[in-house]
């Protein structure tokens, strides 16, 4: 069984982000950047599922820049098999990402396409529904839990009530939540061997696919300040503060 | 220009949250249509007739629908689609799961997570947890959205829209529910309490939750926890706040042992008054508190719920 790791180049998680003088968006200018925390994720439970047997190879795909090469790097010292990038200088939108992506599920025929469930850079929650819906697969978002049983994969999912676990047929998106594993570090050995593994570069223009953006940023701004709060000395202030100065208690 | 909103709920009652994605509609401006996707949800129907401003409620009781399955309500949406040029769904776990798939099958994009209604095609969304707010103009003829409910005044309940039976089943066939393991609870839910009382890791395991009660009970408040308390395996994954878990802005939020990191604050610092309860003078929490206290929690929290 074939598995396809869509993954995104992001900021850092650790560092917090500010805002262009100009607000045209935010400055990503020498700031560390990493592969997206959930991608993460992805590629360690599909190179789990290659040791346990049930995968033969997985395939770590992403979208970007040259600079990207480095998070399919990560994903190939992470023990991914190969890698893909899919050239393109510009900022895509979901929907476009999601279609070049279509173009690779075609190509490869993976049996599960597993994905961050988010980018904590734009935050959508989005490409994973997305690709399902364009290669009519069925989806298994915010899983927690992913087992296979024949030829079909069942999702234990992280929902607002609780938990939920559906079935899916084969082929099948599943999208991560952060309690789906806890990544591996890369060993050295491995990061030299995945200087060596094979990592093919495709041109988004060559996918035949029309990538017009179909949002405008118009603005970025910082977020509303909090003006700072006071440190109070004990309980019997807190209350005091709390029933007569903010009035949220009674 | 018309608009259908998908109504949240659990085939018994209507989330709270619909009534401010309706809210986010009226902002838009137009005839607002609720779709109510369920089985066996009559009782859901009965709250949806009555919430201010809409004008018609659509309903899909099959059970193809009972567990709300992605690929199906996607399906049935899309077969609306056509006489909307809005549609609007709650960014919760169901809207977030669904929308981008109706989205990609009528060839637009999402623009996920709307706090503000700037114009029938630009909306304000935060981004990187939070930390940057981006306006957004849809480029496409069809706008779907999913909304933050914090962002939005709840509409009041005394309308009386007109009931529309639909009799369309769409069932993809390749997906289906197994089972369900919820968190049954007598408090409110994170989302729509007044005042919700959330534990960290500093309050180091499972069982001393039991401290936040007796202050929960006295306060009406819910319990939430930090994504490391959740991932410390203290409580289950539907009580974390934060930019991956539930965003909330209750008029009241204590964090008791929480430091703060940057993707908790993204869920919890719209509330409209954050107490701080941390031993740690340094911890990134008293940043954005209005009022913070240095101390053991193992200490407060007994003498708070004394005093309250």
């Amino acid at each position: 069984m074939k598995v396809l790791v869509p993954i995104k180049r992001v900021i850092d998680y650790n560092v917090k982000v500010r805002v262009k003088p100009d607000n045209s968006n935010v400055d990503l200018a020498n700031i560390k950047m990493a592969i997206n925390p959930f991608c993460e994720i992805a590629v360690e439970e599909a190179v789990r599922l290659k040791e346990a047997g049930t995968a033969t190879e997985v395939i770590a795909v992403s979208i970007g820049d040259k600079s990207c090469q480095e998070q399919l790097r990560t994903a190939l010292a992470l023990g991914a098999d190969r890698a893909i990038q899919i050239e393109t200088s510009e900022n895509l939108d979901s929907l476009n990402i999601a279609k070049l992506l279509q173009k690779i599920v075609e190509e490869e025929q993976p049996q599960l396409v597993i994905l961050g469930k988010q980018a904590i850079d734009s935050d959508n929650n989005q490409t994973g529904q997305m690709l399902g819906a364009l290669t009519g697969m069925p989806q298994g978002t915010f899983a927690s839990v992913v087992k296979f049983e024949g030829d079909k994969v069942n999702v234990t999912r992280e929902v607002d009530s609780g938990l939920q676990t559906i079935a899916l047929n084969l082929p099948a998106i599943v999208t991560t939540d952060l309690r789906l594993n806890e990544p591996r570090y890369a060993s050295l050995p491995n990061i030299m061997k995945a200087k060596r593994k094979p990592l093919d570069v495709k041109a988004a223009a060559d996918f035949g696919i029309d990538l017009t953006p179909r949002t405008k940023l118009l603005k970025v701004t910082p977020p509303a300040e909090r003006q700072a709060g006071i440190v109070v000395e004990t309980i019997d202030e807190l209350v005091d503060k709390l029933k007569n100065e903010a009035k949220v208690i009674s | 220009m018309s608009i259908l909103v998908f109504a949240e709920h659990d085939n018994s009652a209507l989330k709270s949250e619909t009534l401010k994605t309706v809210a986010a509609a009226q902002a838009i401006g137009g005839d607002i249509t609720l779709l109510v996707a369920g089985h066996n949800c009559q009782s859901v129907v009965d709250a949806a007739v009555k919430v201010n401003g809409v004008g018609k409620v659509l309903v899909a009781d099959n059970a193809a629908y009972e567990h709300q399955l992605a690929e199906n309500i996607s399906l049935l949406v899309v077969e609306l689609a056509s006489d909307y040029e809005h549609i609007l769904a709650t960014a919760l776990t169901t809207g977030k799961n669904f929308m981008p798939r109706v989205a990609a099958l009528l060839d637009v994009t999402q623009i996920s997570d709307i706090i503000a209604v700037e114009s029938s095609d630009t909306f304000i969304r935060p981004i990187y947890a939070g930390n940057a707010i981006a306006t957004v103009q849809s480029l496409d003829s069809k706008k779907i959205i999913t909304v933050r409910a914090t962002g939005f005044d709840a509409v009041t309940t005394d309308g009386n829209a007109e009931v529309v039976t639909l009799d369309t089943v769409t069932d993809s066939g390749n997906s289906c529910h197994v089972s369900d393991e919820l968190t049954v609870s007598e408090r409110p839910d994170l989302g729509a309490a007044s005042v919700v009382i959330s534990g960290g890791r500093g309050m180091q395991n499972g069982d001393n939750f039991k401290l936040l009660d007796g202050i929960a009970d006295k306060l009406g408040a819910a319990i939430g926890a930090s994504r490391a308390a959740v991932d410390a395996g203290f409580v289950p994954n539907d009580m974390q706040v934060g930019q991956t878990g539930k965003i909330v802005a209750p008029d009241l939020y204590i964090a008791v042992g929480i430091s703060g990191a940057i993707q908790h604050l993204a869920g919890m610092k719209d509330s409209k008054v954050i107490v701080a309860i941390n031993k740690d003078p340094e911890a990134p929490i008293f940043q954005v508190a209005d009022y913070g206290i240095v101390a053991d929690l193992f200490e407060a929290l007994p003498e708070l719920e004394a005093k309250l």
